[in-house]
């Protein structure tokens, strides 16, 4: 096959695979700016992919459904603040139980309600969010390289997914830019400084995880209403903790979070395309190789064999007012 | 640090506030089962009826415990160690290989007695293995332990897919799983025991690595509280400053105690491997890993807390099941939820009714009050 058409298909799957990694990177960024560790954006995103499937069927409106994934996912991630900030226990520990908790719920529950074995049922298309046709996408298709690259790889996305990308420069605004930002980013760092200047700890790191719940709310919406059409059985397989990966290879920055996010997208998209595929040199590459090279690659960048990441200075501390 | 809490007398502080913990953990998990539309009471008759109503339901029971109380040892370990060994399910994946290597190469030619400490070795070093990367990582290069042992997780559940494909799944096979062991590779039921208390073990697979799982239990208390390593690993968990003013190798601890950690989990693999199955089949850890993190936080780390949370786990497991056969809206995630509840109120939440509870035994009794003022001010 021709080889630029192959690099389009790529690209646009690698897109369409990285989109939900980008909105619950970006999710973990926030808490974890500001020194909440959160290991439960998997079970958030599971969570919000449930309820946007079971709203939007229901209401027959996919803005329903996101806003039902939003508000599940800042529940939960209230009670992992609850537990972390206001009763300074484990945040490890919280967001562990918390993916536990979502993973049994979504099955008993769509079980009860649906009876379709923990799924909900096939969204029409009014539940779902349709693709965005750029302007002249259509005209342009048959100019060479350009044409392809907008038509094909530029338009056609979800909504979402525009959104996904619009959020890396919002974040970095946010983060970088505004006065909210920087003391979020603080009180990841220092939050005793911040204390002294007399600004909440408490509210500030409570406004974090809200953040990061709408965020992994639109992260398990797209999964739901976009990739998929209705809610499956432990349908983010792993997407959390791929991201929670993607965010500290990205050393807890917008831009990097982007590109590593990009780069497992296109890992994954690679692994489902050469599934079997013999190569030139190195012959058939297992595809379990696949799947585990975003861990061993985050692994490696752990150790300090590619630069070094450090975690926010405050992060996992729960904090504690002098007495 | 300073505990921000008064000291209560040992019954509350190891008895009481576990149990309220777990109670509203339970309150919670029946709401759910209201939800779905179920009566929370019958759910818990039918779920203890299904663990205990019958010499099999116990020897499944027993069965379940026995994984456990692996798992709960290897996350108490490292957690006296201030390490949080979320791996415990890739620990013991891999341990697996252990077991199935010992099997393979001996089961035909040696009795199940030889065969089982060749494969107790095996299992303990590749579980043991698998852990001390996430171990060497964080002590010589500072990775988090947590991120580390998630990825492993991950890791090992491909290698282990990749060499059941590749190695282990015999020719011609479709399904992922080893061959079945001869004799060598059986390990024998605890049948006798169970018959001293008149009771069948039926077709539960309850078997004689029920037995190495209390040894185990035993060895972790005598290695936790009662050897100069176990001291030290102490220290580290409570203060890595102290331990490193005391000259403690602090590397060397946070490696030995990962190693025993995974090498624990690793046993683990023996009981459904050697026990149960008498193969090896595809994700046969099914979470146990991770209901170690669970009974470990039940249990306060301490192995007479861990079998009584291993035992409650078993129980939840097996009852789960028959559940799930009188209510067919109740399936065995339910446990899961459960499990999760568990972790969240008996781990992350472990505080909140403290302040109550604490209110309420002070006031009762005078002289306890008085103790702690003056400790605890």
């Amino acid at each position: 096959m021709d080889v630029f058409q192959v690099f389009i298909e790529l690209a646009q799957s690698t897109v369409r695979l990285s989109t939900p990694l980008i909105l619950a990177a970006l999710a973990g960024l926030f808490t974890e700016r500001a020194g909440i560790f959160d290991i439960g954006l998997e079970g958030k995103m599971l969570g919000a992919a449930f309820a946007a499937g079971c709203v939007a069927y229901i209401s027959q409106s996919v803005y329903m459904g996101l806003l039902a994934a939003v508000l599940v996912s800042v529940l939960l991630s209230l009670v992992h603040g609850y537990a972390s900030i206001t009763q300074r226990g484990s945040q490890i520990v919280s967001g562990v139980a918390i993916n536990f908790v979502v993973a049994g719920s979504t099955v008993i529950l769509g079980e009860a309600w649906f009876r379709q074995g923990g799924r909900t049922p096939a969204l029409s298309a009014d539940g779902r969010f349709g693709t965005v046709t750029l302007p002249f996408a259509d005209a342009v298709r048959d100019v060479p390289i350009l044409g392809p690259l907008y038509s094909g790889l530029l338009s056609g996305h979800s909504p979402l997914t525009y959104l996904a990308f619009l959020m890396v420069p919002v974040s970095w605004w946010i983060l970088y830019r505004t006065r909210f930002g920087l003391r979020l980013r603080a009180v990841g760092e220092n939050p005793g400084a911040v204390d002294t200047a007399g600004i909440s700890v408490i509210w500030l790191r409570y406004r974090g995880v809200i953040c990061c719940g709408i965020l992994c709310g639109i992260a398990g919406a797209y999964l739901s209403l976009a990739a998929g059409a209705g809610f499956t059985k432990g349908m983010t397989a792993g997407k959390g903790y791929i991201a929670l990966a993607a965010l500290i290879f990205a050393k807890w920055r917008p831009k990097n979070i982007l590109f590593a996010c990009l780069l497992f997208g296109f890992l994954d998209a690679f692994a489902i395309r050469y599934q079997g595929y013999a190569f030139p040199l190195i012959g058939k590459v297992p595809v379990q190789l696949m799947q585990a090279l975003p861990y061993i690659l985050t692994v490696i960048l752990l150790a300090g064999f590619i630069g070094k990441a450090i975690p926010p200075k405050a992060g996992g501390v729960p904090y504690v007012k002098e007495r | 640090m300073s505990v921000p809490y008064a000291k209560l007398p040992g019954w509350a502080e190891y008895g009481l506030i576990p149990l309220v913990n777990l109670a509203v953990a339970f309150l919670i998990s029946g709401l759910v089962v209201l939800i779905v539309g179920e009566s929370p009471l019958e759910a818990a008759y039918h779920m203890v009826n299904g663990a205990f109503g019958r010499g099999e339901y116990i020897g499944f029971t027993l069965y379940y415990t026995t994984t456990f109380i692996f798992t709960g040892l290897a996350v108490a370990v490292a957690f006296h160690c201030g390490l949080f060994n979320i791996g415990g399910e890739g620990q013991a994946y891999i341990g697996g290989i252990g077991v199935v290597l010992a099997c393979l190469a001996f089961d035909r030619t040696l009795p199940w007695y030889l065969v089982f400490p060749i494969a107790i070795v095996g299992a303990a070093f590749f579980g043991a293995l698998w852990a001390m990367i996430p171990g060497w990582l964080q002590a010589k290069r500072g990775s988090h332990i947590v991120i580390t042992t998630i990825m492993f997780n991950f890791i090992a559940a491909s290698l282990m897919n990749y060499l059941l494909n590749r190695v282990f799944k015999p020719m011609g096979s479709m399904s992922l799983e080893t061959r079945t062991f001869d004799t060598g590779g059986q390990l024998p039921k605890l049948d006798w025991l169970m018959s001293i208390f008149g009771l069948s073990v039926g077709s539960a697979p309850f078997n004689i690595s029920f037995v190495l799982a209390l040894l185990a239990a035993f060895g972790v208390w005598v290695l936790i509280w009662r050897t100069r390593l176990g001291y030290e690993m102490r220290t580290m968990g409570h203060s890595p400053a102290a331990a490193r003013y005391a000259g403690i190798k602090e590397a060397k601890i946070i490696v030995i105690a990962m190693m025993i950690s995974g090498g624990l989990a690793g046993m683990m693999a023996l009981n459904p491997i050697m026990g149960e199955q008498f193969r090896m089949q595809l994700d046969f850890v099914q979470g146990a890993g991770f209901v170690g993190i669970a009974v470990a936080l039940m249990g306060r780390s301490h192995p007479a807390g861990i079998i009584p949370a291993a035992l409650l786990f078993g129980m939840l497991y097996q009852g789960g099941a028959e559940i799930s056969f009188e209510m067919p809206s109740i399936s065995r995630d339910m446990i899961v939820i459960i499990q999760g509840l568990v972790i969240l109120f008996a781990g992350a939440l472990e505080h909140m009714f403290r302040p109550a509870i604490t209110r309420v035994i002070l006031g009762l009794s005078p002289k306890t009050r008085d103790a702690a003022v003056t400790k605890g001010a």
